[in-house]
């Protein structure tokens, strides 16, 4: 089974660049905002669209995606209206791979089965679940690589030469090296360890290997993708949201460019860097 | 009731996924995995060890001072005019609650682990304040995290922490009570891998922690066991606890499992009435959902938002609820009713008057349901209640409820 995930990390591979990763929360500040944001990413230079899905008590997750998903939240933004933003984006792009990401309690209440039906129905390509670790598989992970749907795991810097292949296991896609222990949008990485763990974890697996957390700025990029297949930036497109919105927290007119414009400053600093 | 008639034990889980049933497991990030695995091997081989036991025993014999009393309450027995109540009282033990059974033996595990940074969460104080009393007795470094909310409504807990040498961190995300306490620690924990140990206040959170603090907390239910055969001279008929996380509970539950003449009742708090959607009921108003490590009943919305849990007492104001009593409910072994906080206040003036003990709002609670299960019991029912706490943390806001203190 080849999925749109596959297809883009191969093109990307034999353009000989990185791919850029980025995050948004679905729902923040509304619903229809956070859609043309969705839809303007691919221009602005997303290779890859990790759609946050919000939940109460994320607790991987630092401030600025905190906040999202409360924002979203109080927005009225559900599961089932993330997946309505999918099937409206796949009207207008059928190419560019979409992953959702969350916590498992609102999947779990959605119905598991029902939830890989609806999602692959939509146009999603794959799951990152934060609190679904290799020991818990049956619950998610199994059931969606059956769906059809990539489920990308989180490998950390905990995550040692002993465990790597039980992380790496039901693993596709790719794999996300979580820069640091640590929760979203906290420190940035020392990129020479970076680039050993991804070489270490590359010594396991062909699939490509994307790197998150702490990435803010296109020199960041620059740094990450000199080693890795892909680089991931969620909290600071969540912070160009937050920091576009007027004072009761609404959306503006600036909203959706402050997230393209960052989007494609960062993925000049991905671009510059051939392999 | 089909479970209970096939089981032969109560007592054998988790199994070794950490599973109570369909309840329990490890849904945590991959950055916790391996610290958990980690906990769950030092763990078992400080079980096996006879002097990890011994130190944890001497402690208890002379810096908690354990046994706690098992006090047979006689005005309140009389009042009743049904059973004869005793109270189990974890109340006498120093600073004031069941919380530093527990504390205890994860501090000496900590340090058997060679852990320097202890973390925590707390909604009423009271595992905050074990918490730093254990690290301060130890001379490690204690962080407690506690919803801005309960900072607040449990002042003389958080100057009690302060004065043990803990930082206390109020957490200002989400609802800022408990639930958001327990995810900032998580946080924090992600975040210090090296020389942190999380120790977690109540028998939640992913395995091994379930498991873990019910060991640590069942001292109580041991301890009663013995102390009533020797007063007695049989088994009680009833036992009744208050449930936040479950632990006290699970506590005194625990070696009584496979004792079928024992009934055996879970009190949650109802808030302002279960109905009313104001309460921290969660497996009588909630349903199964994955939180903090574990699946479990949880209150929550249609769409699996977590939602805020009410109760007067802070120590009892948690979505969730342990695995294990999940399972136990299901299996129909427990049985869990619920006590509004009215009702609690009232038990809490009424224990305080005809017992001069003063105890908790959260066994308040237990003392509700309590009072009424024994009046319809025959003089010759003996039951057991957990004084899982006493109430000096709690005088200023129940005085503000009662209309103050003139
Ligand atoms: C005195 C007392 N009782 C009960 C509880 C509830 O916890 P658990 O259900 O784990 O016993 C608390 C929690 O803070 C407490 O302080």
């Amino acid at each position: 089974m080849t999925t749109r995930i596959d297809t883009r990390f191969a093109a990307l591979k034999s353009e000989g660049r990185a791919a850029l990763v980025t995050f948004v929360m679905a729902g923040d500040p509304d619903h229809a905002t956070a859609l043309d944001v969705i839809k303007a990413l691919p221009a602005a230079g997303a290779d890859l669209i990790e759609i946050g899905m919000p939940f109460t008590d994320p607790m991987a997750d630092g401030p600025a995606i905190q906040a999202a998903g409360l924002r979203a939240l109080a927005g009225g933004e559900t599961l089932h209206s993330t997946i309505d933003i999918v099937r409206s984006f796949r009207k207008g792009d059928s190419e560019t791979p979409i992953i959702l990401m969350g916590y498992f309690n609102p999947i779990y209440i959605y119905g598991v089965e029902v939830f890989l039906k609806d999602a692959k129905e939509a146009g999603v390509d794959g799951l990152i679940v934060v609190d679904c670790p290799p020991e818990e598989d049956d619950e998610l992970c199994k059931p969606a690589l059956k769906a059809g749907l990539n489920f990308i795991r989180l490998a950390t810097p905990t995550t040692d030469e002993k465990r790597l292949p039980k992380v790496l296991s039901n693993t596709s896609g790719f794999v996300y090296y979580v820069s640091i222990a640590g929760i979203t949008g906290a420190a940035t990485p020392d990129f020479g360890k970076v680039a050993t763990a991804v070489a270490r974890i590359k010594m396991h697996t062909d699939l490509p290997v994307a790197v998150g957390f702490g990435v803010k700025t296109a020199a960041d990029a620059s740094a990450i993708a000199k080693g890795a297949d892909g680089v991931v930036v969620g909290s600071a497109l969540v912070e160009a949201v937050r920091k576009s919105l007027d004072a009761d927290g609404k959306a503006t007119a600036q909203t959706v460019s402050a997230v393209t414009a960052l989007v494609s400053e960062i993925a000049a600093g991905v671009r510059a860097v051939k392999k | 009731m089909t479970i209970q008639q096939t089981l032969n034990s109560f007592r054998t889980g988790p199994d070794e996924t950490g599973h109570f049933g369909n309840f329990g497991g490890r849904f945590v990030a991959e950055t916790l995995m391996p610290l958990i695995l980690d906990l769950e091997k030092a763990y078992t081989e400080a079980k096996a060890d006879p002097a990890f036991h011994a130190e944890l025993a001497s402690f208890h014999t002379h810096y908690v001072g354990r046994p706690s009393p098992l006090y047979f309450a006689e005005r309140l027995t009389e009042h009743v005019g049904g059973a004869k109540i005793y109270l189990k009282r974890d109340e006498l033990n120093h600073t004031g609650a069941h919380k530093i059974n527990n504390v205890l033996g994860q501090i000496l595990l900590a340090r058997r682990m060679g852990k320097t940074r202890i973390i925590a969460e707390t909604g009423a104080g009271q595992h905050g304040v074990a918490t730093a009393t254990a690290c301060a007795r130890f001379g490690l470094k204690c962080i407690v995290y506690m919803g801005a909310v309960d900072v607040e409504r449990q002042k003389p807990n958080v100057f009690r922490m302060r004065m043990l040498g803990a930082e206390i961190v109020p957490v200002v995300s989400g609802s800022k009570t408990l639930k958001d306490a327990m995810n900032e620690a998580l946080r924090d924990w992600v975040s210090n891998v090296e020389d942190t140990f999380y120790c977690i206040g109540t028998s939640a959170g992913p395995h091994p922690y379930p498991m873990m603090v019910r060991d640590f907390q069942s001292i109580i239910g041991k301890e009663a066991r013995e102390q009533m055969l020797e007063r007695e001279g049989r088994l009680p008929d009833s036992l009744v606890a208050c449930i936040g996380g479950g632990s006290n509970a699970i506590g005194l539950f625990h070696p009584f499992l496979d004792d079928p003449s024992v009934a055996i009742y879970g009190v949650e708090a109802a808030g302002h009435g279960v109905a009313s959607g104001a309460h921290a009921a969660s497996l009588n108003g909630g349903r199964p959902g994955v939180l903090h490590g574990n699946r479990t009943y949880l209150l929550m919305d249609a769409d699996g938002q977590i939602a805020e849990a009410h109760s007067i007492s802070a120590g009892l104001d948690y979505p969730g609820i342990g695995p294990e009593h999940a399972w136990l409910h299901d299996t129909g072994r427990v049985t869990y009713l619920s006590t509004t906080d009215s009702e609690a206040l009232e038990a809490f003036q009424l224990l305080s008057k005809l017992e001069g003990i003063i105890p908790a709002l959260e066994p308040a609670h237990a003392i509700a349901r309590a009072v009424e299960i024994a009046a319809s019991k025959p003089k010759d029912h003996l039951m057991i209640v957990n004084l899982c706490g006493r109430g000096d943390k709690d005088i200023f806001s129940v005085a503000e409820h009662l209309g103050g203190m003139e």
